[in-house]
């Protein structure tokens, strides 16, 4: 039996979620108070009831979630943060135990990644080793949490406000990477990849070695950027160019070529707004006004470790 | 838009015009974007287009989004859990403390701190520790660290706030993403293994190790390079503000 499950943490979200819906609902000053409420209330709803109501349901919840967004209905609160003189000082009064709930976040996410799955006792374990990872996440915010009140001697309610704070200055965005995991879904299921995979195989003079590595590279990046996840391009790309051309017609090595056709992905991640956790989640955290600025500081990156990763890959596949 | 032209193209040749339809839903996303239309509206579109097109009922769509939707919640979990602590502690001056810590270490550029955190990054992610995140480490130490380096040199115009901000992030993205190859541990390496299994080909998870360590070379050499250029665009933003006259300030503002 194991004490900790994701589905717990996926609860603590809801409640999260939902305190966020309920500030809003009392927050009179509030741009768009009913509008925001609403949909921060059904995401909660779908942390909250998650598996145990019909897919249908939450379906429909996304659906009206999408139109509120689209109608400009969720907009950000007023609520501002201390003013900078009073962090200032509260910066100097504190001094380095600021930072230790910050880094208490990535410890025990390693430590509880690492350990986690081994702690039990009897019947009992902490945590499944499949689970471990995202439990180890989960403990990590709660941990700190605890660990940021006692620095700070805040009230609790003062997490609840700067959580909400922060979170609507995302904003719908936040439900853009669930989204877009559920579009890759759709477009898996309707045999999208096949599609492009045998395009990109018909159109081009693959039977040069050359050409093939770079039209495996170029359907691994360009597939990562309509879907916004390398993982998903692999399988569809790696199936569809690189075993038939480069592996089968010209005896690459398969162990090489997936090495370096993922990282070829990765490039199609830095470019690509579909890869919004990667992306526009941080421009919105980052507080930017212009939501495409990371991918404008990524271009430079993605483009030249394509190219050097295509020659690494022509270099090496047909090598060892 | 670029690679709808591009397929449109390439798509001639295929006689059976029935598969490409299956591409609509690519270009509802195209389009969409380049209209400007909700992210959200778009993809949602996308995917009930894609859906209806592959003979699916509007409701199987829906109750499709339902599933994958829910099957997808950790990907929110990590924001939604630490953003409650880092706000709290930003409250208390995380960040001024952050940019102070670095304002006392000579020689600090916002460049050397980026390059330093994807260096790091890319070191702990290769031994797969999973150390870092936007909300983590990026908005409240890695991006007022950058910032208070530049600040300590300068008066910094909000035009080089933006730039070091979106650097911050893909210092994060790069050093997490091109390093993780090299060690077996990882996610990649595994979904690899596994994709071989299915197809029934033997290759082993050490066979594919290693060979990314050139690539990884090669995202922290354009790391230093770009983290470098953007050093030297603040410099010389800097420098027009501070030279006499003001001028030069205007037009770094406007």
């Amino acid at each position: 039996m194991t004490l900790l499950n994701i589905e717990s943490f996926y609860l603590v979200v809801g409640v999260i979620l939902a305190l966020i819906a309920v500030r809003i609902a009392l927050d009179a000053s509030h741009p768009s108070r009913w509008g925001a409420s609403v949909f921060w209330g059904l995401f909660a709803a779908t942390f909250l009831l998650g598996k145990r109501v019909s897919p249908l349901l939450i379906g429909y919840l996304l659906l009206a979630m999408v139109l509120l967004a689209a109608l400009q209905q969720v907009k950000k609160s007023n609520e501002v943060s201390t003013p900078k003189s009073e962090r200032l000082a509260s910066a100097a009064r504190l001094g380095f135990r600021v930072f230790l709930p910050a880094l208490l976040i990535p410890l025990v996410v390693v430590l509880g990644s690492l350990l986690f799955r081994f702690l039990e006792v009897g019947r009992f374990r902490l945590a499944s080793a499949a689970d471990a990872t995202l439990v180890a996440l989960g403990t990590a915010g709660l941990v700190a949490l605890a660990a940021a009140i006692f620095v700070t001697r805040a009230p609790a309610s003062a997490a609840v406000k700067e959580g909400s704070r922060l979170l609507q200055m995302i904003g719908w965005p936040l439900i853009l990477p669930q989204m877009l995991a559920a579009l890759g879904g759709i477009f898996a299921k309707a045999g999208v990849g096949d599609v492009v995979a045998r395009i990109v195989g018909n159109a081009l003079p693959t039977q040069i070695p050359f050409v093939a590595v770079a039209a495996y590279c170029g359907g691994m990046a360009i597939f990562t950027i309509i879907m916004g996840n390398a993982f998903a391009a692999f399988a569809v790309i790696t199936g569809g160019i690189g075993l038939p051309l480069i592996v089968q017609q010209h005896g690459g090595n398969p162990a090489i070529m997936a090495a370096l056709g993922m990282l070829a992905g990765y490039c199609g991640t830095l470019c690509t707004p579909m890869a919004a956790n990667f992306n526009l989640v941080p421009a919105m955290l980052l507080e930017l006004d212009d939501h495409h600025a990371v991918i404008k500081a990524q271009l430079p990156f993605a483009g030249i470790i394509f190219l050097f990763n295509v020659a690494m890959m022509w270099l090496l596949v047909f090598r060892f | 838009m670029n690679f709808v032209v591009f397929l449109a193209a390439a798509a001639e040749p295929a006689s059976d015009l029935h598969p490409l339809l299956k591409l609509t839903g690519i270009l509802v996303v195209a389009v969409g974007f380049a209209l400007r239309v909700n992210t959200l509206l778009v993809v949602m579109l996308a995917g009930i287009v894609t859906g209806l097109i592959s003979g699916m009922s509007f409701h199987e769509v829906i109750a499709l989004f339902g599933t994958f939707f829910v099957e997808n919640r950790y990907m929110s979990l990590a924001v939604i859990l630490t953003v409650p602590v880092i706000g709290l502690l930003e409250r208390y001056g995380l960040q001024e403390r952050a940019e102070y810590l670095v304002r006392r270490q000579g020689g600090a550029t916002a460049g050397r701190v980026l390059l330093l955190y994807q260096a790091m990054r890319e070191i702990t992610i290769a031994l797969g520790i999973p150390i870092g995140g936007h909300a983590g480490m990026v908005r409240p130490l890695v991006a007022p660290m950058a910032e208070g380096a530049a600040a300590a040199q300068g008066e910094l115009d909000p035009k080089s706030r933006a730039e070091i901000r979106a650097h911050a992030a893909a210092a994060e993205n790069v050093g997490n993403f091109f390093a993780e190859d090299i060690f077996i541990g990882v996610g990649a390496i595994l979904l690899m293994k596994g994709f071989f299994d299915t197809v029934g080909m033997n290759v082993g998870v050490w066979d594919m190790a290693l060979w990314g360590f050139p690539t990884a070379l090669a995202a922290f050499g354009i790391g230093w390079w770009r983290y470098r250029a953007l050093d030297q665009r603040i410099h010389a933003r800097q420098r027009t503000a501070a030279a006499p006259g003001g001028e030069g300030h205007d037009a770094t503002q406007h």
